[in-house]
């Protein structure tokens, strides 16, 4: 009965991941297609990992991409914390929730209606300081830290409602500065969720399409941007190509970390037992 | 004998770590969504006017298509929603019961296609589902007769099913993970069969998951402009509407549609939120 039950579940769970994985088995396949359509197979062939070499407009985007992240996961988990400090420390209980609404509203809200929201926004602030044209690097960069920062507070908060507010004071009475004292005492013990935060926050805005797609201008293209270019017209499978390679290190690195889980917490029982 | 100098602690709230993200909120969070508004409700010579709302509604003609246009973005979104917990909540209770190890595993495999591209995955179906696709190859290798896959409704909710599959197993799995295993012991000792379990201690206690969850399937899929465009044919859908509005640009029939679909999935989230606690950051618990 009970094996019986296993089989079953082991069945099911196989099936959602063929469903999960199933474009991404088809994306591999057609990018070795000799041919340049993404429908019919021709044979087997490396020209479209070749020609992603020759394209400087896949790797301007590439480069774009991840500068992008970068600079928004940075800022928005340095504003993100020093946001999560502040709300944490906060008496006045309706500062505190009110801080706390307006953190998940662009959580609760569709990303269209985030992306049309900054894009009015930016319109109408080009309109009354008579600039030419709003959008741009600047307002992408801005529009990806606004919608990083409640994933950063979110994940940092925790943390801090975890760590013992006395260690803090005690740093401060035995010397330390206030500065010190953060960096000495509070840091440490919400590294974690600092961590993820920037984590998240980078992979996010690595990945964001809807709200960049309101926000940018013509002078500054991102991967997925580049991307939904392409899929208006026919996808080469060069396309499925630069997919396939992402797909693989995205693959690798996570391999990697729960490989790194498992070892660590083998050692931590052990040192238990 | 000399006061201590009062020094500022730590742990008291400053204006300087609060000050910044306030202002960056008000200003990037808040003051967008006022200028949807204002656009919306804005008239001919800058006065408050309902000439936006009044022009896309005014005709019979205008009311259908809106209809239809909202009506099937609803429904495209609640099947969406409801086949989503049907594959996940299965899976999530297999899951659970799994060993430490292979739950790590599962965990794994889930979160990588949510780390892919959603266009190029999206545009992936696109290969499965057409004329000459990989379904109807192998339909036809069994000497079975092609099926219209593509461009059909039934496409768009299997890319929406697709895209946002993992937003349900992971916060239903993240609750049922952490029940305690005794409670069901307790009814099975107290003689609840298997389906009286199931029903009266698993599916309750997950609750604060699935409403998470169905949330988090919900709102981008009745919100979805690009999965409509690439599997439906053309965009028939809410986003879509938007972003057609917005790339005319006509502004103010763009901001009046969102304000729409604000209302709608608030009055949604308002009907869900009866069933949970609503507790704070608990849409990436």
């Amino acid at each position: 009965m009970k094996k019986q039950k296993g089989a079953f579940s082991a069945i099911y769970s196989a099936l959602i991941l063929l469903f999960l994985y199933a474009p991404m088995g088809v994306m591999v396949w057609f990018s070795f297609n000799a041919s340049n359509s993404t429908a019919t197979f021709a044979g087997f062939s490396l020209r479209w990992y070749g020609a992603l070499l020759e394209n400087p407009d896949a790797q301007n985007a590439l480069r774009n991409t991840l500068v992008l992240a970068l600079l928004a996961a940075s800022v928005s988990v340095a504003l993100g914390t020093a946001a999560a400090l502040g709300i944490d420390r906060l008496r006045k209980h309706w500062v505190r929730a009110l801080l706390l609404h307006i953190t998940n509203l662009p959580l609760m809200n569709p990303e269209i209606v985030t992306g049309i929201s900054m894009m009015l926004l930016f319109v109408f602030g080009a309109k009354l300081l008579h600039l030419d044209s709003p959008l741009g690097f600047g307002s992408l960069l801005i529009a990806h830290i606004t919608f990083c920062l409640p994933y950063v507070i979110l994940s940092v908060l925790p943390k801090l409602r975890q760590t013992d507010p006395h260690l803090a004071e005690a740093a401060q009475d035995l010397g330390c500065s206030r500065m010190q004292a953060f960096f000495k005492v509070v840091l440490p013990a919400i590294s974690t969720g600092v961590v993820s935060a920037f984590l998240m926050a980078f992979t996010i805005s690595l990945d964001d399409f809807v709200i960049s797609n309101f926000t940018n201008g013509p002078s500054f293209q991102t991967l997925p941007l580049y991307i939904y270019s392409m899929t208006k017209k026919r996808v080469k499978p060069d396309m499925y190509a630069l997919s396939s390679l992402i797909f693989v290190a995205i693959f690798v690195l996570l391999l990697l970390s729960n490989w790194a889980q498992a070892r660590a917490e083998k050692r931590a029982t052990k040192k238990e037992g | 004998m000399n006061q201590p100098k009062k020094r500022e602690r730590i742990n008291d709230a400053t204006p300087a770590l609060n000050a910044p993200y306030l202002l960056w909120s008000l200003l990037f969070i808040v003051a967008p969504l006022a200028m949807v508004a204002v656009y919306a409700f804005l008239g001919q010579n800058n006065t408050f006017s309902l000439d936006v709302f009044r022009s896309l509604f005014a005709t019979a003609d205008g009311r259908r298509m809106w209809g239809k246009v909202f009506g099937d973005s609803l429904l495209y979104a609640l099947a969406a929603t409801v086949i989503c917990l049907g594959l996940a909540f299965p899976l999530a209770h297999f899951m659970a019961a799994g060993r430490a190890r292979a739950q790590r595993t599962m965990m794994m495999l889930i979160m990588v296609p949510m780390w892919m591209n959603f266009l190029i995955c999206t545009y992936s179906w696109r290969t499965i589902l057409e004329t000459h696709g990989v379904i109807n190859s192998f339909l036809s290798w069994l000497r079975l007769p092609g099926l219209k896959l593509l461009n059909t409704p039934g496409a768009v909710v299997l890319g929406m099913v697709y895209n946002y599959l993992p937003f349900m197993i992971l916060p239903v799995y993240s609750v049922m993970s952490k029940l305690n295993p005794s409670l069901v012991e307790a009814a099975q000792d107290l003689g609840a069969n298997r389906r009286a379990v199931l029903f009266r201690v698993t599916v309750p206690l997950s609750l604060p998951g699935v409403v998470s969850g169905i949330i988090m399937v919900f709102v981008p899929s009745v919100s979805t402009f690009y999965i409509s465009q690439k599997l439906g044919g053309k965009g028939s859908l809410i986003g879509d509407a938007i972003e057609a509005q917005f790339m005319v640009p006509d502004y103010g029939k763009g901001a009046a549609l969102s304000l729409i679909l604000m209302a709608i999935i608030l009055v949604c989230m308002m009907a869900m939120r009866r069933f949970s606690d609503g507790e704070e950051g608990s849409f990436i618990a």
